[in-house]
């Protein structure tokens, strides 16, 4: 049990103040936060300009007395545990890894290395959030911009299928609606800001224009106004279908082709219903297409602190963002063959390492049935169930709290993390590669998987 | 106990050294070149082989976030050129735009050492040191975007040059970069502000801020040289890609007013005719003015037929051919910095343009008369693969092979220019110059291109071989800092490489007047900007020679 995790919380005065610390809960990755570290208390007492999911992020996390390592539910040392999860990965014939995306990409790193050593199957949380995005993407690319620019110069502002307010709550104070700007002196005076959803959620009321559209009616409107944007007819009973009017299309499209620099923001309301992939690429190619008009850019608007991150390491090392198999010797891309879910629960994994998410709580019911039975190595902050379904179990050090490293915030802009304090706990970085070396040496030399 | 080797009666070229396929040995070691080694040294009989300095790319495109968009736009591409990993040594895939892993990998079984890249913008650049830092076996370093700068054009228009050089200065420490880079200057405001519009004369007044891209250009070679930036100023002209650009790319090169500048990619910036109607060769004029001026140095930025990717910090440029394919297009905004474009493309040989591009390329380096200033580059992957290299040495070596290529393509482009009747051969030491010694030199890289004592031990050992094309693309050794790397064609070892990067010097109160600016209009904080240290790793710092 690490030492640090048995003393009490007490009053204390040695305090310390990290500055422009950056907080990791989502994907704003804002890093202006004011830390107030009770060092001898090991926890965060005060997050100045954090929202409240960043307070609560800071404020929960502190040393817990958990057991550095377990091995089926026994106290095991460090090594102990790398080398059961080495030989777990090096005798299994289908093992994969999944998450990735709470922890630095130092760490992600050395992630994919294990996976390629082994002709393993590599995924991140993306499969199950924007990867959908990430697919429109290749389809029909993207035009863009950092946080910065669009703070800088967007004068009409859409979100589509996302809820800022409750899920990224800095995102229209420190981003895209109130700050003032190299051009936009006034703030959200001048802008005009769109929100298109299901229902009126609480990011409603930061809205000029909200539009209602129908559930799973996504596409239909985007394709609408693609038309529209570009002259041509559409169907009289849009509104029907849709439950948005023409005169409201009407109005939006001449607002988007008359803004100075235009932005849509889309959250996984798009990606996560009915049409996936085809509404991201719709509102993709929308974007694109309002270029013959003004200045208009498209973001998916990431959830996890750095899932951008996990995107951009995947990608440089293998050539795709997510759903990476390596069985054959190099990277093959498939959603839907590759992914966590699917692979998992068509029973085919025969060992699982998870680092820091949590399938077992939000993946489908097959597929953590499957989790159950084979062997799972997971590293987290907290307890999960993931973690306690888990033959060896490390509790790892928090990121951004307790480690350094680097993160991508949503708009691909790379972070440095300040820690507030030190961790008895190893990090995931630690972990992996205490996992890679061991993974190295057991199939070195004649024993090296080479390409089939 | 020093690890030393010695690679034996090989024929050399070392153009820097003035060695011109002397038979000699070669010693080595702890991963430098001396003047002898010990009986006990490990030997290589390179008897009847060609040995070179390691090859270095001075341009190309291989890191960072315009290069891991390009990744993400095309499995399409990744997938029909897997690169399958060996005992020693990382999977990847290949394609027009590689993973890391292979593209470290493929530079290194062309014998190439050394990669510079072009184009970073400063927010991005800790995402580039991650990615170089998974690119083995090569050093690198990376070229800083500053030509759009929102903060420098602030000091320009207020007249304060002297801060704008420490500002200058301060960029180039905070993100360790080599040199600076000028990307279509100006272009960016209108681009951003202007809903796309795109600069169409350097003398004209960029929106807000009453300079020209002229003065800018002039103003950042001038403030290079003072701070005497191992490469000078790395210049992407205005204009790419149009008609009659050589107007804009002579007054560019007029700017330095005999000061040191690079010329990136020459080839895309020597388009003769007018505005709006088809291109016509103006090679003869822009190697004409480089050849007389020696404060000069360029890349050609070769275009080669079949896969390619324009990916561009010039935004416009991207945009304008998107409107040509209507094919998937990336556009990506940089706060204050920079902007980019990426395009999927294909060269074809029954395109007009296509073949001007390719038959331009090729009159530039036929017309060069020093090839110690004009170099090989295909502006990877804008001009084509980097993999494309030993087929442009055997072009341009090879004059029977290059008149039999110029049966299969466009005759009414190649009527354009005077390709047919250019008859020059390159020689194996002018191959070493373009690839080794002239970037190194324009580099500013001392220890590197040439195999004198004291050298970094990066060599190329190739069995020589008529087809030059087969010659260069599979060197039998690869020897990076002393180190066998490649042997008998075959990975034996994997290598790390290290970064370079220069840190001129300046005064550190310009950070007190650049940080307010971070605060207004940026969205990170200026203490989470400059980037430590620890994302060097193995790194060396290249010299500056300041001018007082």
């Amino acid at each position: 049990m690490p030492e640090a995790a048995k003393s009490k919380p007490k009053e204390s005065k040695n305090i310390r103040i990290v500055k422009d610390a950056t907080c990791t809960f989502c994907g704003c990755v804002c890093d202006d936060m004011e830390l107030t570290v009770d060092l001898d208390a090991h926890r965060i007492t005060k997050a100045k300009k954090a929202c409240v999911l960043g307070r609560a992020w800071f404020y929960e996390h502190t040393l817990e007395d958990r057991p550095v390592v377990l091995i089926d539910g026994k106290e095991a040392t460090l090594d102990e545990g790398l080398d059961e999860a080495a030989r777990i990965l090096v005798d299994a014939k289908f093992p994969i890894t999944y998450g990735l995306s709470d922890c630095p990409c130092e760490a992600q790193r050395v992630a994919v290395d294990i996976m390629d050593t082994i002709n393993g199957n590599i995924d991140t949380t993306t499969s199950v959030c924007h990867g959908p995005s990430g697919m429109a993407f290749q389809g029909v690319g993207e035009s863009t911009a950092t946080l910065g620019e669009i703070k800088n110069r967007a004068d009409l502002v859409i979100y589509w299928g996302g809820n800022p307010a409750e899920s990224h709550p800095r995102h229209f104070t420190r981003y895209a609606v109130t700050p003032k700007g190299m051009f936009i002196p006034n703030g959200k005076k001048d802008r005009t800001v769109v929100l298109v959803d299901v229902r009126k959620t609480p990011s409603t009321p930061v809205a000029d224009i909200f539009i209602q559209v129908k559930p799973g009616k996504d596409f239909e409107l985007l394709w609408a106004l693609r038309a529209l944007v570009k002259g041509k007819k559409i169907s009289e009973d849009i509104e029907e279908q849709t439950g948005v009017s023409r005169e409201v299309l009407d109005d939006l499209v001449e607002r988007m082709k008359n803004c100075q620099f235009g932005v849509l923001f889309m959250g996984m309301g798009l990606t996560m219903t009915r049409g996936r992939h085809f509404n991201s690429g719709a509102i993709y190619s929308l974007a694109s297409d309002l270029n013959e008009f003004t200045h208009f850019v498209a973001k998916p608007v990431r959830g996890h602190g750095n899932v951008t991150g996990a995107d951009n390491v995947v990608s440089w090392q293998t050539g795709y963002p997510f759903g990476v198999n390596f069985n054959r010797g190099y990277p093959r891309f498939n959603p839907g063959e590759f992914t966590t879910s699917d692979v998992l629960a068509r029973g085919e994994a025969d060992a699982a390492m998870i680092v820091a998410s949590d399938p077992a709580s939000n993946f489908s019911k097959k597929a953590i049935e499957h989790l159950e039975k084979i062997p799972v190595i997971s590293m987290d902050v907290k307890e999960t169930h993931t973690t306690r379904l888990s033959r060896v179990r490390f509790a790892v050090a928090t990121y951004g709290i307790n480690t350094g490293g680097t993160v991508y915030r949503m708009d691909d802009v790379p972070i440095s993390l300040r820690p507030a304090f030190d961790s008895p706990f190893p990090t995931d970085q630690e972990v992996l590669e205490g996992i890679c070396q061991r993974v190295k040496k057991m199939l070195s030399g004649s024993k090296a998987r080479v390409a089939a | 106990m020093p690890s030393e080797l010695k690679i034996a009666n090989g024929r050399v070229y070392d153009p820097a050294n003035n060695v011109d396929g002397n038979v000699q040995d070669l010693c080595i070691r702890d991963g430098k070149i001396v003047d002898s080694v010990s009986r006990s040294a490990s030997r290589i009989d390179a008897r009847g082989m060609v040995v070179m300095p390691g090859a270095i790319d001075i341009h190309c495109h291989i890191a960072g976030p315009k290069v891991n968009l390009a990744r993400k736009l095309m499995p399409e591409d990744h997938r029909l050129d897997v690169h399958p990993k060996t005992a020693v040594t990382r999977s990847g895939t290949g394609g027009i735009v590689p993973s890391t892993f292979a593209t470290g990998y493929r530079y290194a079984t062309m014998g190439y050492t050394t990669a510079m890249e072009a184009a970073v913008p400063p927010i991005t650049a800790r995402h580039v040191l991650e990615e170089l830092d998974d690119t083995p076996v090569v050093d690198k370093g990376f070229y800083v975007l500053l030509g759009n700068n929102a903060f420098l054009y602030k000091l320009l228009k207020e007249g304060r040059k002297k801060e704008f050089k420490e500002a200058i200065a301060w960029w180039v420490n905070s993100v360790h970069a080599y040199t600076v880079k000028l990307v279509n200057t100006g272009s960016d405001e209108l681009w951003k502000g202007r809903k796309n519009a795109n600069i169409t004369d350097v003398n004209e007044r960029i929106d807000h801020y009453d300079i020209t891209p002229s003065f800018v250009t002039e103003s950042f070679i001038e403030a290079a040289h003072e701070l005497g930036l191992p490469h000078p100023p790395h210049i992407h002209c205005n204009n790419l890609g149009h008609s009659g650009n050589i107007s804009t790319t002579l007054d560019t090169m007029k700017a330095a007013q005999g000061r040191r500048a690079h010329m990136a990619h020459i080839q895309f910036h020597s388009f003769g005719g007018e505005v709006n109607k088809n291109p016509v060769s103006g090679a003869q004029e822009i190697i004409d003015y480089i050849n007389d001026h020696e404060n000069i140095t360029a890349d050609v930025g070769q275009v080669m037929f079949g896969k390619a990717t324009a990916m561009t910090a010039d935004a416009p440029l991207a945009w304008m051919l998107r409107n040509v394919k209507f094919d998937k297009w990336v556009n990506a905004d940089t706060e204050c910095e920079s902007g980019c474009g990426i395009i999927p493309f294909s060269y074809q040989e029954s395109i007009y343009t296509h073949t001007l591009q390719w038959a331009m390329g090729l009159e530039l380096f036929l017309m060069s008369k020093d090839p110690w200033r004009v170099l090989l580059s295909t502006d990877h992957p804008n001009g084509g693969s980097f993999m494309n290299y030993p087929k442009l040495i055997k072009l341009l070596m090879d004059s029977a092979y290059r008149k039999e290529a110029l049966q299969h393509v466009n005759q009414k482009a190649v009527a354009k220019t005077v390709l047919p009747e250019l008859d020059r051969e390159y020689t194996l030491n002018e191959i070493a110059i373009i690839t080794r010694a002239g970037p190194a030199r324009a580099l500013g890289l001392k220890n590197k291109g040439h195999l004198g004592v004291g050298a970094d031990a990066d060599i190329t050992i190739y069995t020589e071989e008529e087809d030059r094309e087969q010659m260069f693309n599979a060197p039998r050794y690869v020897i990076k800092d002393g180190t066998t790397v490649i042997k008998d064609h075959e990975f034996a070892t994997d290598h790390k490489g290290k970064i370079l990067h220069s840190k001129p010097g300046y005064n550190e109160d310009i950070a007190t007047e650049i940080e307010p600016f971070f605060e207004d209009y940026y969205s990170v904080k200026f203490s989470n900007y400059a980037i430590s240290e620890d994302y060097l790793h193995d790194h060396e710092e290249v010299p500056t020679n300041p001018k007082s």
